[in-house]
């Protein structure tokens, strides 16, 4: 599957080649993970300045009600994620997992109310399943549509909104989860304050036969450098963002992964709609006992980055492990090691000293809280 | 003498004692370097052991041993400053210092047309 002439290419591709990316398979497309400026760099600009990112592997899909009432729609999608989709005001969008019957989660995605439907973004390993998904269980209410003939570009970092404005002025009106459309250079966009890294930023959804121009009249701005995948992963790991395959899975309930935030109030025991989503008794359950692990930040105490799968204990010498490494890396910005994963609930508070288990080394490492580096968007 | 491996290290060899690092071109794939983890002096290796890690941002990957011997120095620079790897890799990026068990073995390894060849 990852032989590279199987692999798709987003509208990006001849850029990326023409900017020097290396190329790696990624979610069945062939992907920059990283440009000749290297990974740290390219992290550290997007926390100094903007990068842009091409994320247009990522499902773009739109739910029609067939009624024509947008209520018909999120009331449908209730059936499938915890989330308060009926609560979601119009150009709002909103974060939100797909669970399963035992309140695992099958994806993470966005949601967007666009006023008379919803327009997702999710995961690109898990588009197709996630396309399916929708088509049984919506499809007596709904009309789901994958939109195939558009790209998607992120706009990061502190100088993401200067840059942007200088295309479209009111983008400086938005905020934080605010969902606009507008023509930048007369190409039709539709624009979300939102995006992985932890800084503000931008993500832009444009049709893939505009998608080159636009990001080249992005990256001719001083302060915009292309930013790969790898550095994509350090910037989201330091922001305390869930990768769906590493740090939340099918295996994984909302509670347990931390994400209880994303179990809207009105779909929580004593709400208004409680429950109704696959997985409720086993996530309502979790809610009540607590967890019995919990999705933690780990910090090593040395310089040596501690990856995923890595086990850990609680002590240098103890049989039984507490845990394991969902998620780790270098971190930049932070400067030294960063890392999450799941440990029993026991071992969870913020300050706890484990162990975590390294080419036959035990090294000391602290659980931390998150996000490692403290997020700047504009609420 | 200055000899490669397939591996992509590089030996400056003086006597029975190899200095060892690894290739610019090996530095470049791996991107930037954040973790060096080198052998303790007095350590003996097989050809083809784990000497040494190093992390870029992304991965780890190990730095074998290119042939039998005895760690007698390592470079603590490139462990304070791993970037030192990627700015100068076949210079101050040194890595550790092996005396050879057998320093005729070293004649078996690719020397520079060879190695030029192996990543053209």
């Amino acid at each position: 599957m990852d032989d590279h002439a199987s692999l798709k290419q987003t509208p990006l591709a001849a850029l990326h080649r023409a900017l020097g990316a290396r190329m790696v398979p990624f979610a069945g497309y062939e992907m920059p993970v990283q440009y000749p400026a290297g990974v740290l760099k390219e992290h550290l600009h997007t926390r100094a300045a903007a990068g842009l990112f091409d994320v247009s592997h990522m499902g773009q899909i739109r739910i029609l009600p067939a009624s024509g009432k947008v209520e018909d729609a999120a009331a449908a999608l209730e059936t499938l994620v915890p989330a308060d989709i009926l609560g979601l005001g119009v150009g709002r969008q909103r974060y939100a997992l797909f669970t399963n019957a035992a309140g695992g989660i099958l994806d993470d995605l966005m949601v967007v109310n666009r006023g008379d439907h919803l327009f997702l973004v999710v995961n690109a390993a898990n588009k197709h399943a996630d396309f399916a998904h929708l088509q049984a269980a919506l499809s007596e209410s709904c009309s789901v549509e994958m939109l195939e003939d558009r790209a998607l570009i992120a706009l990061q970092g502190p100088r993401a909104e200067a840059v942007l404005a200088e295309l479209w002025a009111d983008v400086t009106a938005m905020r934080f989860m605010d969902v606009a459309e507008a023509a930048l250079h007369d190409i039709d966009c539709l624009i979300s304050r939102s995006g992985y890294t932890g800084e503000d930023g931008f993500e832009i959804s444009v049709p893939a036969a505009s998608a080159e121009d636009l990001a080249r009249r992005l990256l001719e701005h001083p302060d915009v450098l292309p930013i790969g995948l790898g550095a994509r992963d350090s910037l989201r790991l330091e922001a305390g963002l869930c990768l769906h395959g590493n740090d939340i899975d099918p295996t994984t309930n909302p509670v347990e992964a931390a994400l209880t935030w994303a179990i809207g109030k009105a779909r929580k025991p004593a709400g208004a709609r409680a429950g109704g989503f696959p997985g409720a008794d086993v996530v309502f359950a979790a809610l009540e006992a607590g967890p019995k692990r919990l999705r933690v930040g780990l910090a090593p105490e040395g310089k040596a980055p501690v990856r995923a799968g890595v086990t850990l204990f609680a002590s240098e010498d103890g049989q039984e492990p507490v845990g394991s490494v969902s998620s780790g890396g270098f971190g930049p910005s932070a400067e030294r090691p960063v890392a999450m994963g799941y440990v029993d609930s026991a071992h969870a508070k913020p300050g706890t000293a484990l162990f975590a288990e390294l080419r036959g080394k035990r090294l000391p490492v602290a659980v931390a809280a998150l996000p490692f580096v403290a997020p700047t968007f504009k609420r | 003498m200055l000899k490669f491996t397939e591996e992509h290290e590089w030996l400056k060899i003086e006597g029975d004692v190899a200095t060892v690092g690894i290739t610019r071109h090996a530095a470049d794939q791996l991107g930037d370097l954040v973790f060096v983890e080198l052998p303790e002096e007095g350590a003996s290796f097989e050809k083809g052991a784990s000497a040494a890690t190093v992390e870029s941002v992304k991965a780890a990957s190990d730095v074998y041993c290119p042939l039998d011997g005895e760690i007698v120095g390592i470079n603590p620079a490139i462990v304070e400053d791993p970037a030192l790897v990627n700015s100068d890799p076949e210079g101050d990026g040194w890595f550790f210092k092996l005396k050879l068990a057998d320093p005729s073995a070293a004649n078996a390894l690719l020397d520079e047309a060879a190695y030029k060849e192996l990543i053209a």
